[in-house]
Parts: C-alpha cells; structure tokens; sequence
C-alpha cells in the first residue's frame, strides 16, 4: 500500500486572543490571523468553524496592557524561571533565588508563582497555608518576610489538594489579574516561577509582561539528555518569543555520598550537560549545583536551605549562580 | 461538551481493536512518567502483548528518544497514520506515535495555546492506525489542564481500564500528585495504582543506599486515597544509561531491557496491575 510521510507540524508561535474569543478549531493553513484587519474576511474564512469568532474579535492592542504596565511600574527587575522540563528545580530554584535576594534588607522581592495546575512556591517559601486578600489597591500577595512577597493560585484554593482543571484561555485570566490587580508596590525584583512547557502560560507572560520590560530568563536543566531535549524546545522558544537568556544553571549535577564521600552521576551528561549546551547555543553558563538530599527537605519543610546548610558545596553553588544573574540583569 | 459535533459520540472507530486503554499521568513534571511508560511498554511487549504507546505531551515529548527513534518520520496510507514499530525480539509488538516524530529538528519549539494542542490530540486519537491491540500505553504532560481534559474528552466512550500516577517520594511533589487524583476522581477514572519513582539511590561505591528526594510518600498517599499501591523503584543511573546507549549496541531495547537491573523490580509492579484483571473494552 502506498504511504506517504506525514509532514512536519507548524511550530511558528500561536497567537494570542482575548480568552472569551477561544477558536473552536486549529486555524486553517492560510489563516490571516485572528488578530488581522482581515480576520473572518479572508478567501480562507470561507468554512472555518472560527469565522464568526474573528469576525467579531476587537481589533486593535489589548486594552489590558496599559494597566499591567503601569502595575508593574515600580518593578525593577523581572526574572522569569524556564524550563522546557519539569521536575528540574524551576520552583526550587526561583525559592533559592528569591531567598538569596531578600537576604539583603535593602532589596524588595516578589516571587510569582505562574503554575497554576502544580504550584510549588508556597509550600517552598513555608507559606502555603496563607490566604490572599483583597484591598483597594488590589490583591495583597504573601508576605514572607518584610522584604519578600509571594503570590500563587495556591493561595485560593479551597483546599490544599483541590486540583485545578483549567483550560489555557482560563489560565491566561488568572495570570493577567496576577499581573494587573495583584498589589506589588516597589519591587528590585519579581522572580516569575513558570510550569514546565511552551505553551498559554509561557505565552501570555510574554504577551502581558512584555511592554513593562523582563529581564530575561533563567533556564534550568538536569544534566541527561532527555531533559536537554527539552530545555533546547524552551531555548528555541525563548529565541522566537524574543526574550533574553541570562544564562543557565545545571541542577542535581552529581551527588556525593553522606555515607562514603564518593560522587556519582545520578542524572549523566551523556552528551555534555548544560555546559556543553551552552557553548553550542552561545548561552552564558551560570554554574552547576550538586544533589544535596537536604535541598529536598527544607523544600517540604519551607524552610531556607541557604540559611539552614550554609556551608554545603550546592549553597555556595547557588549564590555564585544568583550574583552571576544580578550581574546579567546590571544590578551590583 | 458542545464544543464537539455528532461525529465524537461514540468510541473513536480507531480504537476498536484495542483491548485495555492506560493512562500514565502525574501532577507533577520531572518524575518518570515517560519512563515508567516506557518500561511499562517493554515489559508488557516481553510477555507477548500487542502494544501500542501514545505521547500526548506536545511541548516536551520524550518517548521518541527513550525508544532510541529520534530519526523517524510518521507515514500515512489510506488507513490512517501509520505508528513508528520498535524492534522486539519476536515476542509481542510495540509501535509508538509522537509530536516528537512531526518536528523538522528536534529543537524546535511547539509554542502552542490550547486549542491547537486539543486538535492535535483529537488527530492522535482519531487518525492513527493502530490495528490489533493488548494495551494502548498513553504517557501524558504534567498537570491537570487542556491535554488531560481532551484526552479525557476523546475518551470518554472507550472505557479505558483506568490510570497508572507516577509520584517522586517527597512532599512538593506529592502535594502536586493529589491534584491529579483529584482529577481523575473528578473525570471518573479508575486508579489502577501508584508507582513511586527515585525511590533511593545505591551508591555505586559503597552501596549505601540515600533517600535523595526521601522516601514512602508514594505508599501514603495510596493509603490516603484508597487506591492501589504497585511499588517503587530506586533511582538507577543504568537505565538512563541504557537508553542512551541503545544505538551503540546490537540488540534490541527489549534484551537491553531484561538484562538491567531494574527489570525484575519493575516486573513487581506490572505483575500487579496484570493480577488485576481488568476485563478489558471487549
């Protein structure tokens, strides 16, 4: 039987609509755009289910944006955490960073956490019991300390275990109120913790953060390949989306054994690690941060493993890591 | 839901010949689920069953490179979308469909919104010929969100036996594992049972063995929720090893896989969820 080889998929970035217009169907291969002046007018119109939709989508930038930005105003820097695969140390690593930060007094903090469907930052930062609460200024996200803020769907759930089964247009909402309603105030820096992937959340951070200005990003990885390959998808859409890499940070490379001291390679470098990643792609290498089981542990507890285990090899690793950042972002 | 037609009421017609459908899911990203499904494929295909492995997870698919066919293309005749076959020792089959093998490069970025990830799997689901099948094997992404609800969607006439959760032992990764039993209580999916991946590494120099993300969080939380317990299993830099590795050797994944160490525990847990007996779709 003859069989032809199925072609390869369009992976040019989606596009972003207002969520109450979600298309009903993938839009058909010459598209305008929902967003077009042609939407819903064009030859290709003809018969796409998503006709009626673009025809009535509001032309024109998003009227929200101009809000977010001036929410966001008195931010200084913005720092997104990626990473193409879960399981890294996204939220581990956003918690550290945030943690270092704040350890000087004279510097505000926030920490966004933009998973909505696995939040990890309050248990992280020992504040996952906490509620947010709402003023004339808008929502006031979670003190941590003085100096360090915290904001996560977590904080609304009605318990502790409710799951969240939200389509992506409904995550967008609840990622623009983070943006637009959640009272920041002055910040030096909001650390932005994000699911792993490249798709609505990744997508709409862009989109609404985009004009008030990020930094960068911050992409984690293990050392396998597996994870590499999608550390590399992240990478990719990091170059399309126009967002900065500030370097990348290797976690979980090596573990040394409490018992004999030996070191192993738990997650191997196959093919190089982050480092060989890096050259390859021109990316600045930020360090790598050994295995210790304690990071764990203090994660459950939320508790700070800098403050706790100062003198480990990966807490001197992790603040190498974050005054390499601030000199990205031309702070210090 | 009235997002769909009239066409979608009913089992999907691709489906037919699939005796037991599986889900593999957990809330959480990073911990096993790809290799749990593909150890659960091999182990399935060693016995002699017909397997067929589906990779929903369209920003990050791993499958494709677990089963060392990173190179491949899908092909389509006028049944449908052909899955890629992985070689097997005579026993069994095994055949897989990835996003991974719709992709130019392999680093190219999927940056996709919902509903583009929804039509793509409406199409896995609906356009692959699958044939004759013991198990279709589904690996997903982390999370409760739009592959899980279109699966869910797209499955809701093809009575699936029900779904495997992967959990690593330590709390943030539990926490995140609750979510998704809520989940699947929510969309009335059976847990067949919970697995407990990194459950502990043996150092290769001293045989100690170090609870790096602790231990037994995946037991309590069978316990908590009544469910299934199916086991753990240690962290094994062989494995991963194995996998990268299986280009440079003669024989097959399946082989490379019976010889590992981490063969006879995982056959601990396969041999649970087979003791089940789940009756199957027909």
């Amino acid at each position: 039987m003859a069989a032809e080889v199925i072609p390869p998929v369009t992976t040019k970035d989606d596009r972003i609509l207002p969520p109450e217009y979600e298309l009903k169907e993938a839009e058909p291969e010459h598209c305008p755009g929902p967003e077009s002046e042609m939407a819903g007018k064009a030859d290709a119109c003809d018969g796409c289910a998503n006709k009626e939709i673009c025809e009535s989508l509001p032309k024109g930038p998003d009227q929200d944006i101009p809000l977010i930005t001036e929410n966001l105003a008195g931010i200084k820097h913005k720092i997104l955490v990626l990473s193409g695969k879960g399981g890294v140390g996204k939220s581990t690593f956003s918690t550290m960073l945030s943690w270092a930060l704040s350890a000087d007094e004279d510097l505000q903090v926030g920490a966004m956490d933009l998973d909505i469907c696995g939040p990890s930052l309050p248990r992280m930062l020992g504040c996952s019991d906490e509620m947010v609460h709402e003023s004339n200024s808008g929502w006031t996200p979670v003190y941590v300390a003085d100096n360090l803020a915290a904001m996560s769907i977590q904080f609304m759930l009605p318990e502790d275990d409710s799951a969240v089964i939200w389509r992506g247009s409904k995550k967008n909402q609840l990622i623009k109120k983070f943006l637009k309603d959640v009272d920041w105030d002055e910040l030096d820096y909001l650390v932005v913790d994000t699911p792993p992937g490249t798709s609505d959340e990744h997508i709409s951070i862009n989109k609404f953060m985009g004009e008030s200005g990020i930094d960068g990003a911050l992409i984690v990885t293990t050392p396998q390949e597996v994870a590499l390959l999608d550390v590399r998808k992240e990478i990719d859409f990091c170059k399309k989306a126009g967002i900065k890499i500030l370097g990348l940070v290797e976690n979980m490379s090596g573990f040394v054994c409490p018992n004999c001291k030996g070191e192993s390679q738990i997650f191997k470098p196959t093919t190089g690690g982050g480092k060989a990643l890096c050259e390859e792609l021109g990316i600045r290498f930020l360090g790598s941060v050994p295995l210790d089981p304690r990071i764990g542990k203090c994660s459950d507890l939320g508790e700070s493993f800098l403050d706790a285990y100062p003198e480990s090899p990966a807490s001197t690793a992790v603040l190498q890591v974050v005054e390499s950042l601030r000199d990205a972002v031309g702070d210090v | 839901m009235s997002e769909f037609g009239e066409e979608d009421d009913g089992p999907a017609p691709s489906l037919a010949q699939i005796k037991h459908i599986i889900l593999i899911l957990s809330g959480k990203g990073g911990v096993g689920k790809s290799s749990v499904t593909t150890q659960t494929a091999l182990s399935l295909c060693e016995k002699g069953f017909k397997v067929g492995v589906l990779d929903i997870d369209l920003t990050g698919p791993s499958l494709p490179r677990m089963f060392g066919l990173e190179d491949q293309s899908i092909f389509q005749d006028t049944n449908g979308w052909r899955p890629v076959e992985v070689k097997t020792n005579g026993k069994g089959s095994l055949s897989v469909i990835s996003i991974g093998f719709l992709l130019g490069d392999r680093g190219n970025s999927v940056v996709w919104r919902g509903p583009k990830k929804t039509a793509m799997i409406k199409q896995f689901v609906k356009d692959v010929a699958w044939g004759e099948l013991d198990y279709l094997l589904i690996d997903t992404p982390p999370g409760t969100s739009d592959e899980h609800i279109s699966i869910a969607e797209q499955l809701r006439f093809s009575g699936p036996d029900g779904a495997i959760v992967v959990t690593t032992p330590q709390g943030v990764a539990t926490a995140d594992v609750k979510k998704e039993l809520n989940f699947c209580k929510k969309i009335d999916l059976k847990i067949i049972g919970i697995v407990e991946n990194m459950s502990g590494f043996i150092c290769p120099h001293c045989a100690e063995c170090t609870n790096i993300f602790s231990s037994g969080g995946g037991e309590a939380l069978a316990k908590e929720f009544s469910v299934p317990y199916l086991g753990n299993i240690p962290i094994d830099p062989q494995f991963v090893d194995m996998l990268e590795n299986q280009k440079n050797s003669d024989k097959t994944l399946s082989e490379l896989y019976s010889e590992s160490s981490i063969h006879e525990i995982f056959q601990g847990i396969i041999q649970k969820v087979l003791d089940q007996k789940h009756p199957g779709r027909f």
